[in-house]
């Protein structure tokens, strides 16, 4: 009797209950996970304060309308879905200097530190200032370089379909890509995507990221949505 | 001694299964820890734009979703778009109270992290995303996410 092994419990059904739970969460688990296209929404526009325009010229502006039949009037034209890449891209970059694009600034490490030593001792330019030192940290790694005071202006209709809008966004936003792209295989031989995951880990390749970011800079600029009763 | 060699075969044919279930543990613990539960039941139809250009959603507890789409009950709802914000079906109006209260639930250094993600169906005019883009800059709620689809090349 006393030599009679302790009475075990029967474990036979444990893997079923533990199967069951497994299939459970097999179940209900959503392994999608969330992509989309990240935008800073500008803040709201202070009310009782009376805006003053910023001057910005008819050149520097790409005007991209999107009416409520899905068509685009670009600069002015109507243009097919698939042109307005290039046709931004053209116009962000100004390669050929044209008048009717861009203005453009040439920038070089001597011009940057004379800018900066002339703002220096103005306190109310902090903005311009943090502008110039960017400049300049990217003309250290570019040599010198070239940026189009560029602004693309995106405005649509109530009536324009959403899918229209995310496709003109993404266009405009590969457009970007693109530019940068070309210029990091130009200047470092490397990829735009790739010198960000570098950015993360090296010092150095973040400067390079940064300094490219500094020649284009993704300027899209939504209108105001206007109360037009045309749709 | 047929009566120990009884014994022996018998010992041979059972294959142990003792590990079974820390194998299936470990299985579960896996998708336990993975798993994110659906925080919503869709209310409206969802069929999301493509696009190419797109970013991964980083850290899920910051993100406060809007659903922009037609109701799936149509009949007793209408085929307009919709709102929905939780669980419900939400009128414009709802929008500042909505982010201000998903704010005040998280700590006061992750802020300026929050984002909102507008899941909104490709149909869907741009009148009612503007809208709500009006109100969520109203309410300063800046970082904003146009939920995509990726799409192949």
């Amino acid at each position: 009797m006393a030599k009679r092994s302790a009475p075990e419990i029967n474990a036979g059904s444990m893997a079923d209950i533990a199967f069951l739970l497994l299939i459970f969460f097999l179940v209900t688990t959503t392994m999608d996970s969330d992509w989309g296209l990240a935008r800073l929404l500008p803040p709201p526009p202070e009310e009782n304060v009376e805006q003053d325009d910023i001057k910005i010229k008819q050149r520097d502006v790409f005007v991209v309308l999107a009416n409520a039949n899905n068509q685009l009037l670009v600069e002015g034209q109507l243009l097919d879905i698939t042109e307005l890449k290039d046709k931004a891209k053209e116009f962000i970059a100004n390669k050929q200097r044209l008048e009717t694009l861009p203005q453009l600034e040439d920038i070089n490490v001597a011009i940057s530190q004379e800018r900066i030593n002339a703002l220096s001792s103005n306190e109310s330019a902090g903005d311009e200032l943090k502008k110039w030192q960017k400049r300049l940290s990217a003309a250290e790694v570019l040599g010198d370089y070239t940026i189009s005071k560029q602004v693309i202006s995106l405005q649509n209709d109530r009536g324009t379909s959403y899918e229209l809008y995310i496709r003109v966004q993404d266009e405009l936003a590969l457009a970007y890509q693109e530019l940068r792209n070309e210029m990091a295989m130009d200047k470092f031989g490397v990829n735009f995507n790739k010198l960000e995951e570098l950015a993360e880990k090296d010092a150095d390749a973040e400067k390079k990221y940064e300094a490219i970011k500094v020649v284009y800079p993704q300027r899209i600029s939504e209108a105001e949505p206007k109360d037009v009763t045309g749709s | 001694m047929s009566r120990f060699r009884k014994k022996d075969n018998k010992g041979d044919q059972t294959l142990s299964t003792a590990s079974l279930p820390d194998i299936v543990f470990m299985l579960l613990f896996f998708f336990m820890v993975t798993t994110v539960m659906r925080e919503v039941d869709l209310k409206v139809k969802l069929e999301q734009p493509e696009a190419k250009e797109i970013q991964k959603l980083e850290n899920k507890a910051l993100v406060s979703y809007v659903y922009i789409g037609e109701p799936f009950n149509s009949d007793k709802y209408g085929t307009e778009p919709r709102i929905q914000l939780n669980d419900d079906y939400a009128t414009i109006d709802d929008i500042r109270p909505f982010v201000e209260t998903f704010r005040s639930t998280k700590d006061e250094r992750e802020h300026s992290k929050l984002t909102t993600s507008l899941k909104v169906d490709k149909s869907v005019k741009m009148g009612t995303v503007t809208d709500v883009k009006q109100q969520l800059r109203k309410s300063q709620q800046l970082k904003i996410v146009y939920a995509t689809m990726p799409k192949d090349q």
